[in-house]
């Protein structure tokens, strides 16, 4: 009896915390995304029903219309902006992941003389806001003559992404058991096969991970394109969505957060495939190293 | 044979070490260091960079007022959404984790959209949310007969909107790294305490936040150095108004010194934020090490 009273106040207690959890659940959610949702449904409405003071801005009541997606493409540069960021994300992530591979394989297997300095030197590096750097990178760029060219930021995003690339790769390198690299190089193999048929196959996930990571803060950065770009054929997405779509005193509201959905799409498309791997490699760096 | 490869391989180690980490050392050098010096040495011209004024910059902001506004409100605004992003992101991962794991990777998707869309984007959506005409948050607060609030055109109100969207960008980041934790935390402890009676409040305080207070400080000194170097946010929702009401270093920096022209002034207001990051970094470190020598 005394056990079964027991059993009872613990399924109780049970319950109530369930009960408990799913209530924060479904209100951290109504925070989190209600912004998206007001987006979307602003883009989705006719102009005429945006300008409406009376009418329930949180639903649409006049009907669906793609108008404000159509003027993005036909009367605004938008798709020259996503031209310009596929073209700077892609380079940016590549140059990212050739640094930091080679670097990380260098440091996890070989030595050499100041290799434990350099390691801690790129997680600090790591920490390097970009906000400390505009201002002296404004001017170097501006002698390389790369000031208001989209190729500014294939240069100086790496300095943001690879930091952490190599260390999260770091990790995944040295976690390979050093009995495969002796059986590797008794059958012969130079460091180049080593790394290409043996350590880049193994740890997968973690490239997987540093190339969202690098595809991300190409992707989302802002100040540097919005210090160094002014050329409305020369900007990416998120400064060009920004600043041109605003134009003198009239906001075009529908075609501004149709441009920033789009523009933010990437990005969500790839994190809902890829979430699991980006996330065991941001977190393995910090529960397990 | 085999064994001659083998002994060359290794005396070649060294320098094919340093041939794979070339690029990474040039990049930090020339892209990472050199810019940092450059920026010292900036700091100490004057607007038309053809001299050398010692530390006139610093001691032409010791005197500006709108200077130690920026001190204060990036510090202010650092702690503030620190603390709320550390508490709603440990709140949710909690939530999370006390559902059935068949449900908890769909809950976790949701909980991560505000921190995969790009910041500057989501602010604008934000922006819009607080458009003092058209404001939908006002709209709500309406039928709840509560008076519309001026979102951004009030030093107190543009705070609290700087922050709460902060927040709300920043808060899945704490998410993620606390339920990783928290599914690092073995069940048996848990089961034991029970065994013993412990209730839901001593388990939180004497098994789930000792076996976690490693990630939590890790988790918020990172986040403080993101957070007091903050940009987008503030740049694309207040530009610093009212009257500079809401700048941070960075923002006050870039209107300094990119878009009033004064590069060494804005050189030198950047340059006050690396004291903070500095000490930062250096605890960071440690703790880093001190769980690499743990694990």
């Amino acid at each position: 009896m005394k056990i079964l009273s027991y059993r009872n106040s613990i399924n109780n207690n049970r319950r109530w915390a369930l009960f408990a959890a799913y209530g924060c659940l479904i209100l951290f959610v109504i925070f989190f995304l209600f912004p998206p949702y007001y987006m979307l449904i602003t883009s989705l409405k006719t102009n005429k029903e945006i300008a409406e003071l009376s009418s329930n801005p949180w639903l649409i009541k006049q009907g669906l219309t793609f108008e404000h997606y159509k003027y993005l493409f036909t009367e605004t540069p938008f798709l020259t902006f996503f031209k310009n960021t596929i073209i700077v994300t892609i380079s940016v992530v590549i140059i990212t992941m050739v640094i930091s591979v080679l670097a990380a394989y260098s440091l996890s297997r070989l030595r050499f003389w100041g290799s434990g300095v350099l390691a801690t030197g790129i997680f600090l590096t790591y920490l390097v806001p970009d906000t400390l750097l505009f201002i002296p990178l404004f001017k170097i760029v501006g002698w390389l003559g790369l000031l208001n060219s989209y190729w500014v930021l294939v240069l100086v995003y790496p300095t943001l992404s690879v930091p952490f690339c190599t260390w999260l790769m770091i990790g995944y390198f040295s976690s390979i058991p050093k009995e495969i690299d002796e059986a590797a190089l008794i059958d012969g193999a130079n460091h180049m096969q080593m790394l290409l048929k043996v350590f880049i196959p193994v740890a997968m996930p973690g490239l997987i991970a540093a190339t969202i990571f690098a595809f991300t803060v190409s992707w989302a950065g802002f100040l540097y394109p919005l210090a160094f770009i002014y050329s409305e054929s020369e900007m990416v997405l998120t400064v060009g969505t920004v600043t041109t779509l605003i134009k003198g005193d009239v906001f075009h509201w529908g075609g501004l957060m149709a441009g920033a959905l789009l523009a933010a799409a990437p990005p969500v498309i790839v994190y809902a495939f890829l979430m699991d791997y980006y996330i065991a490699g941001l977190t393995s760096g910090a529960t397990k190293g | 044979m085999k064994i001659n490869n083998l002994f060359i391989w290794l005396k070649q180690k060294p320098r094919i070490a340093f041939f794979m980490c070339l690029p990474l050392i040039l990049m930090v050098a020339c892209l990472i260091i050199y810019p940092f010096f450059y920026s010292i040495f900036l700091a100490t011209l004057n607007k038309a960079e053809t001299k050398f004024v010692g530390f006139a910059n610093f001691l032409f902001l010791f005197k500006r007022e709108t200077f130690w506004l920026v001190v204060q409100q990036s510090i202010f605004f650092a702690l503030v959404a620190v603390f709320f992003k550390a508490l709603i992101g440990f709140i949710a991962a909690h939530s999370i984790n006390a559902i059935p794991s068949k449900g908890q990777r769909k809950w976790r998707g949701m909980l991560l959209i505000p921190w995969v869309i790009p910041p500057a984007l989501s602010t604008l959506g934000w922006w819009w949310l607080f458009e003092p005409t058209y404001s939908a948050l006002n709209w709500l607060l309406e039928k709840l007969s509560i008076d519309a609030i001026p979102w951004l055109s009030e030093t107190f109100w543009a705070r609290f909107s700087i922050i709460l969207v902060n927040i709300w960008v920043g808060a899945p980041f704490f998410l993620i790294m606390y339920l990783a934790a928290l599914k690092s935390i073995p069940e048996d402890l848990y089961e034991a305490a029970s065994i013993d009676g412990a209730n839901y409040w001593q388990k939180l305080f004497f098994i789930t936040l000792p076996m976690m207070k490693n990630i939590i400080s890790i988790t918020i000194l990172f986040s403080i150095i993101v957070t007091f170097a903050n940009f987008d946010i503030v740049r694309v929702l207040t530009r610093g108004g009212p009257i500079d009401t809401t700048h941070l270093f960075a923002t006050y920096a870039f209107r300094v010194g990119i878009e009033s022209g004064d590069i060494p002034l804005g050189a030198a207001v950047s340059l006050f934020m690396f004291p903070v990051l500095a000490v930062l970094s250096f605890i960071i470190l440690r703790n880093v090490r001190k769980r690499t020598n743990e694990v």
